[in-house]
């Protein structure tokens, strides 16, 4: 509050004379003089040409010059646009500048906004920053600054801060900072030492690791170059041409390096032929007859017989120049010695690395599996248990999304507002598979297609109901902080915890199923209708009331599984249509009637799903085509599923 | 409404009834946007921002003392009725000009329609490019006015060595995709380290993609994500990158189909300086955008924002006024003699002019997400000309459009022919 | 043969269904004022995309013919049938495309100092069309596009396999009711997902576009070409129609009745229920897949969002609508819901103002259809086509409260009573 009143009363008073005297003040500091040396490069703000400005402020090592790159990094640098000095700015109330010296810091007042021009670092400006940085930040007080050095350093690491580095590990107390230390410092030896022992003892050092960022430094060490020569020298590894090596890229590289004549394209031959045209002919032959490749080429090789064109290089020719050279690769990263320590150390990695992939992709389709085990889930009661085929099931699913996503407007604390979520989606959606089973249903138990046709009319209807009331656009549902982020294993196996929780969401779920089916009242009641109606309602049960209420649960679940499915994905109207084919497939491969089932369908869906994409990594389309065909064929030879239901069960 | 409305029709009526008629009046300008549908939450912005121009249009006086009337249809996202609909604007309806579409597929669907009736379409959105058609002007950015742009970025400001594309399977994606394939080899950049990856419409399973990109670092090179993927999907998408942890420092990703009306679906705290590529960006700070800005959220509402297709049909509805001004006519054949070299100032700064091609040369933009969900502009080019045929494909590389002179928007530079006259759809 | 055996029956095909009369009457009727009133050959009082969709709803009621038959007569709800009218589609779409595309093709080339070899030009073409899929090669999948007989002989040969190796497959496992509805959607849904693909070699999301311009004919007005293909939707409408009821007239007819009332008990005397099940499920996919090849060249472009699993639905829509079990049901039902839909959703509806709310018809007409559809379900099970009942005041048979059997929707009384 005083600060602003200050600010007021400041600009009020002073606000003409003060910008200039305080223009002329700052622009005598050596800070501000250095500045302007480079001025130019720093309004450009392209990290093609800052180097050399960057390097100077570094270079000065006053603090001044760590504060600029400190501040002109967070975006807070500006300049006027007449004068063209440098100042600290921060954005004050009614399009005002609060501007500070950029010697020292100390305000200097305010002044209008578009008199100034904020400096916009990008990215790859900022990062070069955070490199020049490191050597002031290497050994600061504060341990989070210290951090801020290491993760700069580790996106873009320097030869000089090979050196800083060391030096800043003897004085390190934080023993995790340390030990991160220790860890960059051999990161940077293996890329930047000079003494090839040093290097190669870091890469010993590492065995075992599989990180990414040792990978990052051993890879370009194994890089090697195809060369060509008529003698094979020494420590050269040969290529074979034919078998590591094409022709064709073989012979390119001897015409690259003038050693062969390039072969006649079909466009140099066109090209060729249209110089020659004389009048209607082309060499004693009539042009209109030149619409074939061969009549071309035999015009094309009397031309050259009679000096008029190029040779043809013919296949033999090609054969020939190929086998006078020796083809062979060096390496181009590193002295031999450590190219060959990396490369073992690389070969160690490749077999563990293949492992750990598994690994990941195993978790991806587990993943995978859990979600589409969440769908189905509530399909494995409607559709599994009452047999009732619930084409809105989708749309319940949907219904169970937005409410969270209602819940999240109203209630801003994500944890909270999850909480709350997941009963509320429960209700919602039980009140609506509740009415949807009383109005629609109840009296299409004996007609199973026209219930399929009905619930479809439902679902549509709901869709574009949703569409109404929310939009086509994509609702955010965030998932709680405590969900951010991903359990690591190591670089190559991780997974994200919010699929973690949906895989214990979806275990949850069994275990529930499976308790309220066999042990409970309800459970043995829902049997007995499915199994007899009529010996069931003898029995005094109402079938009426436990239709209603085990159709009111699937949907319910439904809408859980809704809430989670948004937390992952998205939520929009049509969400629910991506997952209702997948989930009739799921408990339809794994056997109606059997949750058991339901669940190795969807372990075996998800799972193949992913397999198909490893197969095939740029598209992922294919993977859910061939997916669904898989599955067409599988039920044609197990039309009951994996767990078929045996005797009378299966009849009704 | 309504007495802004008798106002301006008021006006309109003082102004026809001086001016000497040149034009039947009301001149009537189709609105060819999709209402419903996937496409409405995008297109409708659309529809409301040329009904905004008509209004503010007529409250000016009109075109050629006629007062304008918006035809507004409703092709539904709906391919094929998009050429009913074009069909039924210009035949039943007889517009003299229409703004409309939005997916390229659509496009491609009213081109015969238009072509064959010779009708005019300012359309608005970034495209593919490899198209030039007499009765299209393209407003919206060419791939060397967004993508190419952004690549350069790319491999100059954040020196990225290695490019992941991933994109939705559609046309956009696929043919930008090629472009800039075949362009980053010019480059010097090697096949191997080119990663492309296609996904549906809506993908939401991103953990293996996701986890393939970052393993691309393995070689130590700095890896960059150019994303072409669309709509829902990116939802998903960045849900994953911020679930496994990848910073833009690290990763960055660079996005042509996320604007603000798409950031809006998100929360953009764990995306911020991610990038996105555009020719107009809701936070240019200029005055004109400011004045947009405020009549844009006065008339619908303080929460909307704007985004780059609005400002194309900016452009594109301002130059077919002049150039009908300047034709004297609302005549097709008259009006696109005149747009040629039109020049309108763009909200962003700078000029935007009408080429040949039927392409406008404009500024490239590069935002990085903030945390509100608008972008901080942090590159500015100069106005770069829009190229109907790309350079760096070898089969478009000898095309060209020059409907001025040449009057060939398909024209072989080797042979010196006219490859068709119409287009390609 | 259909023709013959139809002739040699005639007398008494034509009494026993005097619908069909009426039908065709009517069809021939309907296609002459339609010509008259239109802009090709008659008065222009219809404007040529009004005959466009005049010409591809005759074409969406050859498709429910077709649905009818193997729904309402075979008891087999295939959501699949909308994929065979898009294969159809695409069948004569590529040669469109290709043949089109020659000709610009062969004018450019034409120019050039050499004349283009065989490779040039084919070169060419697939520059221009896969060009904007970023691609320039032919794939296999187009290797006859440049013959019209055999991408003709594809429109009734594609789908008809296709409806033969997965009928087959499903019906050798015994794969029935609601399961068998649920795999057809899955094929359905497979076969979309494949398309959308660009490396399906279709033009992936973009599809096939341009398709109204016929080669050759590009100096033919519009408005002729719309009467045209009017014409032969219509031809092949009352075609469909006069088939479609003969062979659910005879004992053909009445096996595949029974079989939709009762497959068990039609195996146990002695029939071949596979077979039959087999011959209507690709017969009928073969008339989707020629209605589709007559509506594409009309609606002007194909994508793959055509045949989304949503598509073959509507169609069961349409029929249940229209009134299941009887022909001109279908024709109705299919005619009715989609110019309705048109009529609704091209914003022409008036919007209906609640004081509080506006309904607007673009918003809510699917909600409308969705409902109605429950309605009709729960309530009419005979559909429109069940208001004709009323006329020819037929009654159904008093069963004394016994159940209709499990698909009252079709006519099974009336057909016992004939």
């Amino acid at each position: 509050m005083f600060v602003v009143i200050r600010r007021i009363a400041t600009c009020l008073l002073l606000c003409a004379a003060l910008t200039s005297t305080a223009v002329a003040k700052e622009a005598d500091a050596p800070i501000q003089t250095l500045l302007q040396s480079h001025g130019a490069e720093i309004k450009k703000s392209s990290r093609k040409s800052i180097g050399p400005a960057i390097d100077a402020l570094a270079a000065s090592g006053t603090p001044d010059a760590q504060t600029v790159l400190e501040r002109w990094q967070a975006k807070e640098m500006w300049f006027h646009k007449d004068s063209g000095l440098f100042v600290f700015g921060q954005e004050a109330d009614g399009g005002d500048l609060a501007l500070f010296d950029v010697a020292g810091g100390g305000e200097i007042g305010t002044a209008p906004k578009k008199d100034y021009k904020q400096l916009k670092p990008n990215s790859g400006i900022r990062g070069m920053i955070a490199a020049a940085l490191v050597q002031f930040q290497l050994n600061a007080p504060d341990p989070a600054t210290r951090a801020i050095a290491l993760d700069a350093i580790e996106r873009d690491a320097e030869v000089s801060h090979l050196a800083a580095l060391r030096a800043s590990i003897g004085p390190e107390r934080d023993l995790t900072l340390k030990a991160r230390k220790e860890r960059i410092e051999r990161l940077l030896t293996i890329r930047f030492a000079e003494d090839d022992a040093e290097r190669i003892a870091a890469i010993r050092g590492f065995s075992g690791d599989l990180s990414v960022d040792l990978r990052a430094a051993l890879n370009p060490l194994v890089q090697t170059k195809l060369e060509v020569a008529t003698d094979l020298p020494a420590d050269a590894k040969v290529v074979r041409v034919g078998k590591e090596l094409a022709h064709d890229e073989a012979y390119a590289l001897l015409v690259e390096r003038d050693l062969a004549p390039p072969r006649t394209d079909p466009q140099t031959l066109r090209e060729t032929l249209i110089a020659n045209i004389e009048g209607e002919e082309v060499a004693g032959v009539k042009v209109a007859t030149l619409d074939t490749d061969d009549a071309r080429a035999a015009v094309y090789a009397t031309l050259a017989a009679s000096g008029n064109a190029q040779p043809l290089v013919t296949d033999a020719d090609v054969t020939g120049a190929l086998e006078r050279y020796v083809f062979f690769e060096v390496f181009t990263g590193a002295p031999v010695p450590v190219a060959l320590a990396a490369q073992a150390a690389l070969h160690d990695i490749e077999a563990k690395l293949a492992l750990s992939q598994t690994v990941d992709l195993a978790l991806d389709g587990l993943s995978l599996a859990s979600i589409y085990f969440l769908a189905a889930i509530g399909l494995a009661i409607t559709f599994g248990v009452m047999g009732v085929i619930n084409m809105a099931h989708g749309e319940f699913i949907m219904m169970g999304a937005y409410t969270g996503y209602v819940v999240q407007l109203f209630v801003p604390d994500y944890t909270l507002s999850i909480l709350l979520a997941i009963p509320l989606a429960f209700a919602v959606t039980f009140g609506a598979g509740v009415a949807m089973e009383r109005l629609v249903i109840r009296w299409l138990y004996h007609r199973p297609l026209e219930t399929l046709l009905a619930t479809f009319g439902v679902s549509i209807a709901l869709q574009q109901l949703a569409k109404n009331i929310f939009g086509t656009q994509a609702r955010p549902l965030t998932a709680p902080g405590w969900l951010d982020g991903s359990l690591v294993f190591n670089d190559v196996i991780a997974i994200s915890y919010i699929r973690i929780a949906i895989f214990v969401l979806a275990m949850i779920f069994l275990a529930v199923f499976l308790f309220v089916m066999n042990r409970t009242r309800l459970g043995l009641e829902v049997r007995a209708v499915t199994q007899n109606p009529r010996m069931a309602s003898s029995m005094g049960i109402n079938p009426d009331r436990i239709n209603m209420l085990t159709f009111g649960f699937g949907s319910g679940i439904a809408g859980i599984a809704g809430v989670a499915i948004g937390l992952y994905a998205k939520v929009t109207s049509e969400m629910g249509a991506d997952y209702i084919v997948q989930s009739f497939m799921t408990v339809v491969v794994g056997g109606v009637g059997n949750i058991w089932g339901t669940l190795l369908g969807a372990t075996l869906v998800g799972t193949l799903q992913k397999g198909i994409e490893w197969l095939n990594p740029s598209n992922t389309l294919a993977a859910q085509t061939y997916m669904i065909l898989f599955i067409i064929l599988f039920i044609q030879f197990r039309p009951r599923g994996i767990i078929a239901l045996k005797g009378r069960a299966a009849e009704a | 409404m309504s007495p802004k409305f008798m106002k301006t029709s008021a006006a309109a009526l003082l102004i026809a009834s001086a001016a000497p008629a040149l034009a039947d009046c009301p001149i009537k300008v189709g609105v060819l946007h999709s209402l419903s549908g996937t496409m409405a939450i995008s297109e409708t912005t659309l529809k409301d921002t040329m009904e905004m121009l008509i209004d503010q249009q007529n409250a000016a006086g009109g075109v050629l003392g006629c007062e304008l009337e918006a035809v507004v249809v409703d092709p539904a996202s709906d391919w094929p009725l998009f050429a009913e609909k074009a069909r039924e604007l210009l035949t039943i309806h007889e517009v003299d000009v229409i703004f409309g579409n939005w997916t390229s597929v659509s496009r491609k669907s009213v081109l015969p329609v238009i072509e064959e009736l010779n009708g005019l379409l300012f359309y608005p959105v970034q495209y593919e490019g490899e198209e030039s058609s007499k009765n299209v002007f393209y407003t919206g950015a060419s791939p060397n006015q967004q993508a190419i742009p952004a690549t350069d970025y790319f491999l100059e400001e954040l020196e990225v060595e290695k490019f992941a594309l991933l994109g939705t399977d559609y046309v956009y994606p696929r043919t930008t995709n090629n472009i800039l394939e075949s362009y980053l080899k010019q480059k010097g950049i090697p096949e191997e380290d080119i990663f492309v990856n296609y996904t549906p419409f809506g993908h939401s399973d991103w953990s293996k993609i996701v986890a393939d990109v970052v393993a691309l670092g393995a070689d130590g090179k700095k890896v960059g994500v150019i994303s072409t993927i669309n709509g829902d999907a990116n939802v998903g998408f960045y849900k994953e990158l911020a679930a496994a942890g990848i910073s833009a420092d690290d990763i960055p990703v660079v996005a042509f189909s996320v604007g603000e009306e798409e950031l809006s679906g998100l929360d953009t705290t764990n995306l911020v300086g991610h990038l996105a590529a555009w020719n107009y960006f809701q936070s240019a700070d200029t005055e004109a955008n400011s004045e947009w800005i405020a009549a844009w959220k006065d008339r619908m509402g303080e929460d909307r924002v704007t985004n780059d297709p609005m400002e194309a049909h900016y452009i594109g509805f301002n130059m077919w006024v002049n150039a009908a001004e300047a034709a004297g006519t609302t005549d097709v054949d008259a009006v696109r003699t005149a747009m040629y070299g039109q020049e309108f100032p763009n909200l962003t700064g700078g000029t935007a002019v009408m080429l040949p091609n039927h392409h406008l040369a404009k500024p490239v933009l590069i935002g990085e997400i903030q945390e509100d969900g608008q972008f901080d502009i942090i590159s500015q080019t100069t106005e770069v000309p829009g190229d109907a045929w790309t350079d760096f494909l070898p089969e478009s590389a000898v095309l060209t459009s020059d409907w001025k002179d040449l009057g060939c928007g398909m024209y072989n530079t080797q042979t010196s022919t006219c490859v068709q006259i119409k287009s390609n759809y | 043969m259909a023709a013959i055996a139809l002739s040699a029956s005639r007398r008494s095909f034509v009494m026993r269904y005097p619908s069909v009369v009426i039908f065709i009457g009517v069809l021939a009727l309907f296609t002459l004022g339609v010509t008259i009133l239109a802009e090709g050959f008659g008065i222009g009082v219809i404007s040529t995309s009004f005959v466009k969709t005049l010409g591809k709803t005759l074409c969406l009621c050859l498709v429910a013919l077709a649905m009818d038959l193997v729904w309402g007569y075979c008891g087999i709800l295939s959501l699949g049938h909308m994929a065979f009218f898009g294969i159809g589609g695409y069948a004569i779409g590529m040669w469109l495309m290709y043949a089109r595309t020659e000709i610009i093709v062969r004018e450019s080339l034409a120019a050039a100092p050499l004349p283009p070899t065989p490779q040039e030009i084919s070169d060419g073409i697939a520059g221009q069309i896969f060009g904007v899929v970023g691609a320039s090669e032919f794939p296999p999948i187009w290797a006859f596009a440049h013959s019209l007989p055999l991408q003709l002989a594809a429109v009734v040969l594609v789908p008809g396999l296709i409806a033969l190796v997965f009928g087959w497959l499903a019906f050798r496992s015994r794969v029935t009711g609601v399961y068998l509805s649920i795999l057809t959607q899955a094929m359905t849904l497979a076969l979309s997902l494949y398309l959308f693909q660009n490396d399906s070699g279709l033009r992936g999301n973009n599809g096939l576009s341009g398709l109204q311009n016929l080669p050759g004919l590009s100096d033919v007005p519009q408005s002729t070409i719309s009467i045209l293909f009017f014409w032969a939707s219509a031809l092949a409408l009352g075609l469909g129609y006069v088939i479609c009821a003969w062979m659910v007239s005879g004992k053909f007819g009445s096996v595949i009745r029974a079989i939709r009332d009762d497959e068990a008990r039609v195996r146990f005397l002695g029939y071949s229920v596979e077979a039959y099940k087999l011959f209507i499920f690709t017969f009928t996919a073969v008339i989707a897949g020629i209605a589709g090849a007559l509506y594409y060249p009309q609606a002007g472009i194909i994508n793959p969002a055509e045949i989304a699993p949503i598509a073959s639905i509507y169609l069961a829509v349409w029929v249940a609508i229209g009134g299941r079990g009887r022909l001109y049901g279908a024709v109705i039902g299919a005619a009715f819901v989609s110019l309705l839909s048109t009529w609704f959703t091209g914003g022409q509806a008036p919007d209906i103002n609640l004081g509080f709310y506006t309904v607007q018809w673009v918003d809510w007409w699917t909600i409308l259809l969705g409902l109605s559809f429950v309605a009709v379900t729960l309530f009419a099970p005979r559909g429109i086509g069940g208001l004709f009942d009323l006329i020819s005041e037929r009654r159904h048979p008093d069963r004394n409260g016994a159940s209709l059997g499990p698909d009252p929707g079709a006519l099974r009384e009336k057909e016992a009573d004939q």
